[in-house]
């Protein structure tokens, strides 16, 4: 039995995944500063939007692209005609509209979709087991840790290597002197709020074949979200993958020895980290 | 999500007010002239009220919102006169209950047993509820049918599958018509060794909260008695998203059947991530319990040979005259969907409570639990089924289901062949174990 080393392995599946979603939401908040609690919502409707692509073409990379794009669009609708308005209002507002859109996505996908949950199998090419250093594993959890590894590398890239990474980081740090700077910060949000929901949403759909697709599937991987961002450090990109990481070990090991008490240590974590290190193990002080 | 969820108050359709019965019930207890509960406060209108819990989101909302149709139908059925409800001798000819047309909210009860005694109790304080029913997951049932027997208010169960409903947690207010797992084993265990022989060794994914604890211990029993060994029992808290951790030791233990507890969204979730770890090309998979919507979210590449119970299946709308009208007044109502088990709880027990009111001529409580408990058997989708009056458990058939081959199904709903229908009297539970303790009627 290699126990310990098949939960390490359990951990980093879920931690890949969950640093995935973290990131969308804490580039999000980075940027306008706030919470957005409609992010697991959009995480369902990419799974959605996967699984109506896949069962029709059949192609996994096919739906991939699907969600990427709508939860995109979905991004940019939301952000033009809500989101916006709610910039200069006040913590509390800002809030409530993002928690009151969760609640409409997701009964507006409960509407078309009932609330049966829909079948999406594994992509043939990832369906069977794979053994690595002696453990049986899953090999689309493998493909669950690559995907997520070229995103996060993709997102990295548009990021920290493009023109328009450098305005949306320099307006993460400062927004009102980039403004100064004429450069259109407006445009800025909309790109990154869209970006938040298109990383939502590719995640949902590589999620999805793990999980039961109904319009509920958002609301848990939220609330781990929030734990993995303030692990992490808010506003930071290695701080969601490093939270993510740490977060689905922590996870993955305790269920191994003691179920009850996978949440309990997750939560135990993220107090220590608040008392030792408010800003989040890789953020910065002062931000947020 | 959802905190503050919006009811549907739906006003039945077309009970004319104009008949001739008296407004008031006649009594015909001495005890039907007393107070109790909401009676006679909810009954004093020309409509009663009754509060139905559905989960309409959460781990088991699928089932609910099979529940939720049930009830709409079983109701419409009782304030037209129409439908099964008409082929029931006190129902026969009438129309609504009693001379009243019976009303109705809807509330989510977000498979959470807080939110269901919430909800519940603010159709019986505010809207003078005089009966209640619903719930999918037997946390939610036992936390409601305390609350029925504390308020004094009829609660007639929805789908629960805990033997605590009828058994430590059993209420003089609550009636429970779904198997409990002493029967789903008592009647799946044997078909299990028929088909895979007696040694056995078999391994548990059970959801940590009553059900999942009951229907494990009773699956053990009875397979442990014909010869199998339990490897291990593999307990997850409910609900769980990810079973990576659970199944690691699964699909490592050296067991060769998978008895997977996990129901609903729950047991999708669980089923799937066991297949992509290989479990189902090792070992033999049972369902024990199979939720309403499972196979379709799974497939039936992954159904296929798996055994288990269902409360009730549509295709035995060709052995029992009622389940055939059942499935066709369902599927006018609503065309293009095939009743699933929670619907027929729902339809059931509702007649079952109707046909006691009526037979009691009162709403009381009191005089409709003593007609419940008199155990007179009524004729409905599952033929002759009646109450045992020492647990309030219905005494009713078992039936065993095994999944088809995707190119046998003949339609996108057909995946269970019905291996055998058990009869109820064979596998109850005997009323000395159940550990029941009656409460008092008042």
């Amino acid at each position: 039995m290699h126990l310990i080393e098949a939960q390490a392995l359990n951990g980093l599946a879920l931690g890949a995944i969950l640093a995935l979603v973290a990131l969308g939401l804490t580039i999000v908040f980075g940027l306008l500063g706030f919470v957005n609690f409609a992010h697991g919502a959009l995480f369902m409707v990419g799974a959605y939007a996967g699984w109506v692509a896949y069962s029709n073409t059949n192609n996994f990379f096919f739906a991939l692209l699907a969600s990427l794009i709508i939860t995109f669009v979905v991004g940019l609708v939301i952000e033009r005609v809500l989101i916006r308005l709610y910039y200069q209002r006040p913590k509390q507002d800002q809030i409530l509209v993002t928690y009151g859109l969760a609640i409409v996505l997701v009964e507006i996908v409960r509407a078309i979709f009932t609330g049966q949950t829909r079948l999406l199998s594994t992509p043939s090419w990832a369906s069977g087991v794979v053994q690595i250093a002696g453990i049986y594993y899953p090999q689309y959890r493998v493909a669950v840790i690559a995907i997520s590894a070229i995103t996060l590398a993709v997102i990295y890239l548009v990021l920290f290597r493009t023109r328009i990474g450098l305005i949306v980081r320099a307006g993460i740090d400062d927004d009102v002197i980039v403004n100064i700077l004429g450069i259109n910060v407006n445009r800025t949000f909309l790109l990154v709020f869209a970006l938040g929901a298109a990383i939502a949403g590719v995640s949902g759909i590589v999620d999805a074949p793990l999980l039961a697709v109904n319009p509920d599937m958002g609301t848990d991987i939220l609330v781990q979200c929030f734990v993995v961002i303030v692990i992490g450090g808010v506003g930071s990109f290695f701080g969601a993958i490093l939270g993510g990481l740490i977060a689905g070990e922590i996870v993955s090991l305790t269920t191994a020895f003691a179920p009850d008490y996978a949440s309990v240590m997750l939560y135990i974590a993220m107090a220590i980290v608040l008392i030792w290190r408010p800003q989040g193990l890789l953020g910065v002080e002062g931000r947020a | 999500m959802g905190v503050n969820r919006s009811d549907f108050l739906r006003t039945a359709l077309g009970a004319t007010a104009g008949l001739s019965v008296a407004a008031t019930a006649t009594p015909w207890r001495s005890e039907a002239e007393e107070s109790i509960g909401n009676y006679p406060a909810g009954t004093t209108g020309p409509e009663i009220f009754v509060g139905l819990m559905c989960p309409l989101t959460g781990s088991y909302s699928a089932d609910g919102e099979d529940l939720r149709k049930g009830y709409m139908l079983a109701i419409e059925d009782l304030n037209n006169g129409t439908g099964v409800m008409a082929k029931i001798p006190s129902l026969a000819g009438k129309k609504g209950l009693l001379g009243k047309k019976v009303t109705y909210k809807v509330a989510d009860t977000e498979t959470k047993p807080d939110t269901a005694v919430q909800r519940a109790t603010e159709f019986i304080t505010q809207n003078k509820a005089i009966m209640f029913a619903g719930g999918v997951s037997s946390a939610e049932d036992i936390a409601m049918q305390k609350l029925a027997q504390q308020q004094k208010v009829l609660y007639m169960v929805g789908a629960s599958g805990s033997n605590d409903t009828t058994g430590k947690d059993c209420q003089r207010y609550g009636f429970r018509s779904q198997l409990d797992a002493y029967m789903v084993a008592a009647c799946l265990s044997p078909v299990l060794v028929k088909a895979y022989g007696k040694n056995r060794k078999a391994i548990y994914l059970t959801p940590d909260y009553s059900y999942g604890h009951s229907l494990t211990n009773s699956m053990r029993e009875f397979t442990e008695k014909l010869g199998w060994t339990t490897v291990a029992d593999v307990v997850a808290p409910f609900p769980t998203s990810d079973y990576s951790s659970y199944l690691t030791n699964i699909s490592n233990s050296n067991a060769d059947v998978f008895i997977n507890i996990e129901f609903g969204n729950d047991g999708i979730a669980s089923t799937k991530q066991a297949v992509q770890f290989g479990i189902t090309k090792k070992m033999k998979l049972v369902i024990p319990n199979i939720s309403t919507y499972l196979p379709d979210g799974l497939g039936p590449d992954i159904m296929e040979g798996v055994y288990g119970t269902q409360d009730w299946y549509y295709t035995m709308a060709d052995r029992y005259p009622l389940s055939k009208l059942f499935l066709e007044s369902f599927q006018k109502k609503f065309p293009g969907v095939v009743p699933r088990w929670t619907a027929h709880i729902a339809y059931d027990q509702t007649a079952i409570w109707a046909d006691a009111v009526a037979r009691g001529k009162s709403f009381n409580p009191v005089t409709v639990i003593k007609t419940l408990e008199e155990g007179k058997a009524i004729e409905l989708c599952l033929g002759k089924v009646f109450y045992r009056s020492g647990d309030h458990q219905q005494v009713r058939p078992c039936p065993v289901l095994v999944g088809k081959k995707q190119s046998a199904m003949k339609n996108k709903d057909d995946f269970f062949d019905v291996v055998e229908i058990v009869p109820g009297d064979k596998v109850m539970q005997p009323l000395g174990e159940t550990n029941c303790k009656m409460p008092a009627y008042t």
